[in-house]
């Protein structure tokens, strides 16, 4: 039998320290609508996720008031259109973006994932149509999310696509001008991209996936902070601990409304994805778990070493609590949407060197990083470069989304609204790197993928 | 049966067991267990429900409870049984 501090511990997870469940991620395969003509094949779409999430919404809500406990988002991924879109004869593929922003409208989830290429090695004619359709695909369309994996430790960087996506990025922020470049909080680089992620903008349901599942992303940097507030003083053996306890704890919700929603709608259950998701809310930060541990602020010297336990941490306790983890699997430490981040950066403490470094030992990379608008291509290109070189050789996960905000320059703020949140313009390295871009080509893959 | 736990917390004064108590009677939900402290004028209480026969749907008897929190200034709450069990018995 449970006791009462037990209970009122729960409570108070849920009502003080933000603990959601981030989203409730359905991925379906849309392997069998292909089609020569793109009218059918987006007709094929449209009612196949129809069919498949109807329910997705409303069975969220239940178990939320089951639990209760909040399930922030619902969310759909497909399959990336680029291998759908490919049997259509049609030069651009928008049409694709506007069917999944339709039929998530319809259903009332949030983000629609997968309007995506995997190009580590190299690109199909469907690939590139997929790239070109980027831009106008993210300013017509409200809900979809697109992702491009240039790169892989097994294939190496695709130095071509990782030109072709400076240029991208930075069209997609003059086409959505009017927005601050919102269009591109909707754009994420791959770096050995995962196939069952459930948060955004980076969602798809891969190749390997089967026909339909439900994918669980937990949250909770209040309650590790929290929980770390009473070990003030202790040593690291104590911290580590301390948070492989919270993470365990938050993990197990995690499972559980990860089966229970695939009981309730009747698909298999892939993944819990064990990251620690901030939002802007106060409370809800990872920088502030990283100042809590002893930092004046997120970004001083100390800071990797203090993200590189958390994330260690995080998943040794997370592991056990689920079935099946995958996903992403770590801190996130999107700069928008972080408070703690969020001040960081506006006071000069951290600098997108020192993200570049913290991506090393985290989940995912440059996340939500605003830059001044006349940022070229060819240093986005760069930037996206670095992190996937970082990806490539410690056989991990990172991805860019970068928002060049056309007409902001450095000390600017920017709002993105909603859980994307705002963020001050960080500087850029303003030396040219367009000769080293030029190249093209591929970087090779390095020695330590060759394990067999 | 189906267990659901109920928490009350807040500032301590006359009738809080015999109002929740009574709502939860008048839904035919069944009270297997109760807890409750005061410690310096704040009042908490647990009480493990079987809902299993309860004559109105779930949300609605949250709803009920809600209700009653707010005209109480008390916070209500009931969840299923099974988070509390997930997040802190390892069975």
């Amino acid at each position: 039998m449970l006791n009462q501090s037990q209970i009122l511990e729960t409570v108070r997870m849920i009502e003080q320290q933000h603990l959601d469940i981030r989203t409730i991620t359905m991925g379906i395969s849309l392997y069998d609508c292909a089609n020569a003509n793109p009218k059918a094949a987006c007709r094929k779409i449209y009612d196949k996720i129809m069919r498949y999430a109807g329910n997705l919404v409303r069975t969220g809500e239940e178990i939320e008031t089951d639990f209760g406990i909040p399930i922030v988002n619902k969310r759909i991924s497909v399959t990336p259109i680029s291998l759908i879109a490919a049997a259509s004869d049609t030069p651009d593929y928008v049409c694709f973006a506007e069917t999944l922003d339709r039929a998530g409208a319809e259903l009332g989830v949030n983000f629609v994932g997968g309007f995506s290429a995997l190009v580590p090695k190299g690109m199909t004619e469907s690939d590139k149509k997929l790239i070109k359709s980027i831009p106008e695909a993210l300013t017509v369309t409200e809900r979809v999310c697109s992702s491009v994996a240039v790169g892989s430790t097994k294939a190496g960087i695709n130095m071509d696509a990782v030109r072709e996506m400076g240029r991208i990025v930075k069209e997609t922020a003059e086409r959505t001008k009017d927005r601050d470049g919102l269009g591109c909080a909707k754009l994420v680089v791959f770096c050995n991209a995962v196939e069952d992620n459930p948060f955004m903008a980076g969602a798809f349901h891969g190749p390997g996936e089967s026909e339909c599942c439900v994918n669980v992303g937990v949250s909770g940097p209040g309650v590790v902070k929290s929980a770390l507030e009473k070990v003030r003083g202790e040593s690291f053996d104590v911290v580590a601990e301390t948070i492989k306890k919270t993470a365990f704890r938050i993990t197990r919700v995690g499972q559980l409304v990860a089966e229970e929603a695939a009981r309730r709608l009747n698909v298999p259950f892939g993944i819990v994805d064990l990251s620690l998701a901030p939002t802007p809310a106060i409370g809800d930060s990872v920088a502030y778990i990283l100042e809590e541990m002893g930092l004046e602020q997120a970004g001083t010297h100390g800071t990797t070493a203090a993200l590189a336990l958390l994330n260690d941490a995080v998943k040794k306790g997370g592991v056990m609590a689920s079935g099946h983890v995958g996903g992403l699997s770590g801190a996130f430490i999107p700069v928008s949407e972080d408070a703690g981040m969020i001040d960081a950066a506006a006071n000069g403490t951290l600098t997108l060197d020192k993200l570049e470094a913290m991506t090393c030992v985290c989940s995912v990379g440059i996340d939500m990083v605003a830059v001044p608008g006349d940022t070229s291509a060819e240093t986005i290109s760069a930037i996206i470069a670095d992190e996937s070189a970082i990806g490539m050789i410690n056989q991990k996960t990172t991805a860019v989304r970068i928002i060049p905000v056309p007409g902001k320059g450095v000390g600017d703020m920017v709002e993105f609204g909603g859980l994307l949140g705002h963020a001050p313009i960080m500087r850029v390295n303003e030396k040219s790197a367009a000769a080293f871009i030029a190249r093209g080509g591929r970087i090779p893959a390095p020695i330590h993928s060759l394990k067999n | 049966m189906v267990k659901a736990i109920v928490t009350v917390v807040g500032i301590d004064r006359t009738g809080i067991i015999a109002r929740v108590s009574t709502l939860l009677y008048e839904n035919n939900v069944n009270i297997l267990d109760i807890s409750q402290t005061v410690m310096s004028e704040y009042f908490t209480m647990v009480m493990l429900c079987d809902v299993g026969s309860s004559s109105v749907s779930f949300s609605e008897l949250k709803k009920q409870l809600e209700q009653l929190g707010s005209e109480m200034a008390l916070s209500i709450r009931i969840q299923h049984e099974e988070i509390f069990d997930a997040m802190h018995a390892v069975n």
